[in-house]
């Protein structure tokens, strides 16, 4: 059964004054599968996600969602609107308490009343297992692992088609990245949702992909099946997979 | 070699400012663009509290003191010509057509302009501008236009209260020090003003609320490098607000002579 593409980067290259970060990227992300995106640090990962959030304008190529293009630099392009974000810091406003955080798109895109707003902001919080009485602090009251759980519920909280994952357990300590890493694939399987994640954490990738992409010098290096990772005859894929050099 | 080091030294400069006033030109533009569309109006009544009402007491207090200073200088030269019978007259007109607007706006510029740059870059650092993107809120809409639009509303409202507390600093100098009667010291300070004198330091306000405000968002929307670029963006606000202060003020003195 062939899949249906959500989001197909297509020619991508993106420079950063001489340096070029994206060289004529195309890879495609199929509907209601979980693609994850490894790549050693400065090849291009977070670039890649960025240009599909209409985040950095391509200098070449583009990235389609549902075969839409995406416009770069408008908050107002529909593809946004199906999407959740879970960022590396998480990005929850300090100025806002938890709930509304959550809550904030319901409330300022979609003109939610506050208390149908607050209510659905819980059912939230309650689906990362966050207990009801955090709704109420403040960001930096978090630890990092509650952090990342309030962020991801302000991910999925518009029931969204479309999660992107940053660096979803950077900083967690291996028991509380256990933990995003099954929230995380609870989510995107309940919602239905195409996922794109980018790590560096193997085991994350284990437990979150269906299909992996290995970016090296803003190009896909290898693309297939987790099955296939372990078994591929790429040295460069086996070596950054496995956590050793290259040259060992 | 060393004798065209000055030259490119010069031409990166000017090449440099242009590069700057472009930015900050579209920037303005930008923002200007964003007023169409949804509009924050928690966000905006939010920044007249911040910007208005908590500089109250530093634009209050600046206030007091430079009418004061004003009276006893004006003094000091009138005395020599004998003409300290103007002090009234010329603190009145010298607070409300300059020294109102200027000395508020450079204090908020101190105040707001730094504020304003550290929390928008602070946003920028920590993805923040990144996610209200992604929630399909427009940046510009949301963080520059409230403090743009509270900048321009709240400024002409402080100066008139620092025009009040400048022109009664002189005052409380001239009746305690100076030995002028305060019947004759109030009444010389109404008959000198115009409506004009007034409207113009409130036109000049709204500008520089406009400059300072968006100095500001402008330099924290583009901060770059963590903490360290947080702190760059909140300097550059302040000199750059300062400075085009400074010119507008000049340009706008010129225009109402």
């Amino acid at each position: 059964m062939s899949s249906t593409v959500k989001i197909a980067w297509k020619n991508v290259t993106k420079r950063f004054g001489s340096k070029t970060v994206l060289d004529r990227l195309s890879l495609d992300a199929n509907e209601g599968k979980s693609l994850v995106i490894i790549g050693g640090s400065g090849t291009g990962k977070s670039v890649t996600i960025k240009t599909a959030l209409g985040l950095i304008p391509p200098d070449k190529g583009h990235v389609e969602i549902d075969g839409r293009r995406v416009r770069s630099g408008d908050p107002s392009d529909p593809g946004l609107d199906q999407i959740g974000m879970l960022f590396q810091s998480g990005a929850l406003f300090d100025s806002l308490t938890v709930w509304e955080n959550v809550a904030f798109k319901l409330l300022k895109a979609r003109k939610m009343k506050r208390a149908e707003a607050r209510e659905r902001a819980i059912e939230a919080l309650e689906q990362v297992d966050l207990e009801p009485d955090v709704a109420g602090r403040a960001p930096r009251e978090l630890s990092g692992g509650m952090l990342k759980r309030a962020s991801l519920a302000r991910a999925i909280v518009t029931r969204p088609a479309i999660l992107f994952f940053d660096e979803p357990t950077t900083g967690l300590d291996p028991v509380t990245a256990d933990v995003i890493n099954r929230l995380i694939v609870r989510q995107v399987k309940s919602l239905g949702a195409t996922a794109v994640t980018i790590t560096h954490d193997m085991a994350s990738m284990r437990m979150i992909a269906d299909e992996v992409a290995m970016i090296e010098d803003g190009r896909i290096r290898w693309r297939g099946g987790l099955d296939g990772i372990d078994s591929c005859a790429d040295p460069a894929v086996c070596a950054f997979v496995q956590g050793r050099s290259i040259d060992d | 070699m060393t004798l065209f080091n000055p030259v490119r030294a010069l031409g990166r400069g000017v090449l440099s400012l242009l590069r700057s006033i472009g930015a900050i030109a579209i920037f303005a533009g930008l923002s200007l663009r964003a007023v169409i569309g949804p509009f924050f109006l928690g966000q905006f009544t939010q920044q007249l509290v911040r910007i208005g009402f908590l500089s109250l007491p530093v634009v209050g207090l600046t206030a007091l003191f430079t009418g004061a200073a004003l009276a006893l200088n004006i003094y000091v030269g009138g005395e020599r010509f004998n003409a300290e019978s103007f002090v009234p007259n010329i603190v009145a007109l010298g607070i409300v057509r300059e020294l109102g607007p200027v000395i508020a706006a450079l204090m908020l510029a101190g105040r707001v302009s730094s504020g304003i740059a550290a929390e928008i870059g602070a946003m920028r650092a920590t993805e923040q501008i990144d996610a209200l993107h992604t929630l399909t809120i427009d940046p510009m809409r949301f963080l520059v236009v409230p403090r743009v639009l509270a900048g321009i509303v709240v400024l002409p409202l402080l100066v008139l209260v620092a025009d009040i507390i400048g022109v009664f600093g002189g005052f409380l100098v001239g009746i305690t020090t100076l030995e002028f009667d305060p019947t004759v010291y109030v009444r010389n300070s109404a008959d000198i003003l115009e409506r004009w004198d007034v409207i113009s330091g409130l036109i000049k306000a709204a500008v520089f609320g406009f400059l300072l405000t968006l100095m500001g968002c402008y330099h924290g929307y583009y901060a770059q490098g963590g903490a360290q670029g947080v702190g760059r963006a909140a300097t550059h606000a302040v000199v750059s607000a300062a400075m085009l202060i400074f010119a507008a003020n000049f340009i706008l003195t010129s225009m109402f002579v």
